[in-house]
């Protein structure tokens, strides 16, 4: 389904950082407060009808900047374009009174835990409605119930409680509800990772069929690999809050320049293959992301390949192919 | 938790709760006497309440059932009578820190902060006092009325409702439909109110179950040492300090029949905030 984007990106961030201070401060604190870089200057953009995929392990960062993009935290620094603004200089606190507001919606990984436990299904749908189309009533109804069908709810289902919903019909009610409003870009993070594999598929189809339909952006957030091969054009890979490599999907995972997306794409497996030649394993936790030496490569003392100059020298940017990027002193460029 | 209670839905499970717990039915039957006995009883009683008679410390009979006091006033048509005024001030009492007290914590917990900072010192300074001298004090301060006394009362009950509210919100705070209202365009205050509000008021409503008991108890032991209600009204603190005088000397029904009033309606709250702590969450249940 890859289909390069040609237009101007629906979502242009530029070094957006976020830091957040940790211990230290009060009375008889010395010196700087330790911050932690939870995200560091990383820049990504959407295109229009664009799938990008984001990976990375867990602590990387990853929910820190879909919540930035998604404008539910402040940024740190950065600018974060959507429609010719730069809603990053609007408060996250102000935002929900935002014309962008209901072209940016998100679809959360705990579906049960996202959907208010003391309302109905209708309710969760059309809140986003009610408040940001200023809907009520008939049109309501009539909009909440096409949100529904359009994602394979049964209109029987609309009365009943989150409890009394299956884990895939609590899915479905968390995607309606961020397509209600018929945003241009959705921020899906790891929608069907708690679910059933069965259950899986039928919302992946059903996220592709929407895209199409609907005409939206999606950024991606998943662990898994395979997903973000099969329906991502292009894919982030996230390593300790900074983007370590960038490039089209098919490619990067092909034939991986960073060792870092190297070891993730081997780790996974793949059915009814038995993979040949050497496999890059990865040991140990990542560094502590509290104030990252800033000339070093963060993924330095856990790298197979590491050497004495990835610990004193920031990466430089290489391009291992067309629209990739990867951020490495010994990139894997052999399979190139 | 069984599976057909499971199935059931709410009422499905108050009936189960209360098959398992009859005790619980219980205290709903003797909520509903006693209220009933607030708003019926002084229409139904024999005897006027505040009328003497020449029968004057007469033990209890097939005519007066409780008894009549030094003044021959009928203990029973007292007791009865009484009902309406004690639980119309506790009530009253518990519907202000209700409101004030579950506002306050929902925002302490959910905002943070100096909101948080401010609600937490208020509540430490009002639990460092014992809470019925602080009543007695508030009282005697404020002046020696009824809307005093229940003012007195609610004050005392607030960190009680302060505190469970500020967890209650607090613990909701980073749950996801929050971020989901948040993406829907609701404000901070529009979160807090028809996000997180609803989902901490059946907790509450326990509390004003478990609390209504001692709010009985705080407004009519304020009366027994002679705050908020005055003589000759028909008040149980006020009746059981009356007859104190005359247990020793045997004419113990003065006092006997009012404690015994009292006792049952903070009984029966206590156990109905129980029964109600099942139904509302059945992870709790001791």
């Amino acid at each position: 389904m890859p289909q390069p984007a040609v237009s101007a990106p629906v979502l242009d961030a530029r070094d957006v950082c976020k830091r957040y201070p940790v211990g230290g401060g009060g009375l008889f604190a010395r010196g700087p407060v330790p911050l932690l870089h939870a995200v560091d200057r990383i820049s990504l953009t959407v295109g229009a009808g664009e799938t990008v995929g984001l990976v990375g392990e867990s602590g990387c960062g990853k929910t820190t900047l879909t919540r930035m993009l998604a404008r539910l935290i402040d940024t740190t620094e950065g600018s974060i374009l959507f429609g010719g603004d730069d809603l990053a200089t609007v408060p996250a606190a102000r935002f929900a009174g935002h014309p962008a507001r209901a072209a940016i919606q998100m679809v959360f990984q705990d579906a049960e835990g996202s959907i208010n436990p003391r309302f109905t299904a209708f309710d969760a749908i059309a809140a986003p409605l009610r408040r940001l189309n200023g809907l009520s009533g008939a049109p309501l109804r009539a909009r909440v119930e096409r949100a529904a069908e359009q994602c394979g709810l049964p209109l029987t289902l609309l009365g009943r409680y989150p409890h009394q919903l299956s884990g895939g019909q609590k899915a479905r009610v968390g995607i309606a509800r961020a397509v209600a409003t018929e945003p241009k870009l959705l921020i899906l993070d790891e929608p069907t990772s708690a679910l059933d594999v069965s259950v899986q598929v039928v919302i992946l189809e059903l996220l592709a069929e929407l895209k199409s339909r609907l005409g939206m952006s999606y950024l991606f957030v998943s662990h898994d690999l395979n997903v973000v091969r099969l329906i991502c054009d292009r894919v982030l890979v996230m390593y300790l809050g900074r983007i370590v490599e960038e490039g089209p999907a098919e490619a990067v995972f092909r034939a991986p320049a960073h060792p870092y997306t190297r070891a993730l794409v081997d780790s996974v497996a793949v059915p009814g293959q038995i993979r040949e030649g050497p496999r890059l394993r990865l040991s140990g936790d990542p560094k502590s992301p509290i104030d990252p030496d800033q000339n070093a490569c963060r993924f330095h003392g856990r790298c197979p390949r590491g050497q004495d100059v990835c610990g004193s020298v920031a990466p430089p940017e290489v391009t291992p192919g067309t629209g990739r990027r990867a951020f490495c002193h010994l990139p894997l460029m052999e399979h190139a | 938790m069984s599976a057909s209670a499971a199935a059931g839905g709410t009422v499905g499970h108050i009936r189960h709760v209360l098959s398992e717990n009859p005790v619980t039915g219980l205290s709903f039957g003797l909520f509903g006497l006693l209220v009933l006995t607030a708003i019926l009883g002084p229409s139904l009683v024999p005897y006027d309440p505040l009328a003497s008679s020449d029968a004057a410390l007469a033990a209890p009979s097939a005519k007066h059932w409780f008894g009549t006091d030094n003044l021959g006033r009928d203990v029973f048509a007292r007791v009865v009578v009484a009902t309406r005024l004690d639980l119309g001030m506790a009530f009253a009492a518990v519907a202000l820190v209700f409101v004030t007290g579950t506002l306050a914590g929902v925002a302490a917990g959910f905002l943070g902060g100096w909101t948080d900072r401010i609600v937490g010192r208020v509540t430490d300074t009002i639990m460092a006092f014992p809470l019925f001298v602080l009543a007695m004090g508030l009282v005697a301060a404020l002046g020696n009325t009824i809307a005093n006394v229940i003012y007195a009362t609610a004050i005392i009950n607030f960190p009680i409702y302060a505190r469970v509210a500020r967890t209650e919100a607090n613990i909701r705070r980073e749950a996801g439909y929050i971020e989901a209202a948040r993406l829907a365009g609701a404000s901070t205050l529009a979160v807090m109110l028809f996000e997180v509000l609803p989902n901490v008021l059946p907790i509450m409503m326990v509390q004003v179950s478990l609390t209504m008991g001692y709010a009985i108890l705080n407004t009519a032991g304020l009366s027994f040492i002679g705050l908020g209600i005055r003589p000759p009204t028909a008040e149980w603190g006020i009746m059981v300090a009356e007859g104190a005088g005359y247990i020793v000397s045997g004419e113990w029904w003065i006092a006997l029949f009012p404690g015994l009033a009292l006792m049952l309606a903070v009984f029966t709250f206590n156990l109905m905030g129980d029964g109600l702590r099942d139904i509302v969450d059945p992870r709790r249940r001791t």
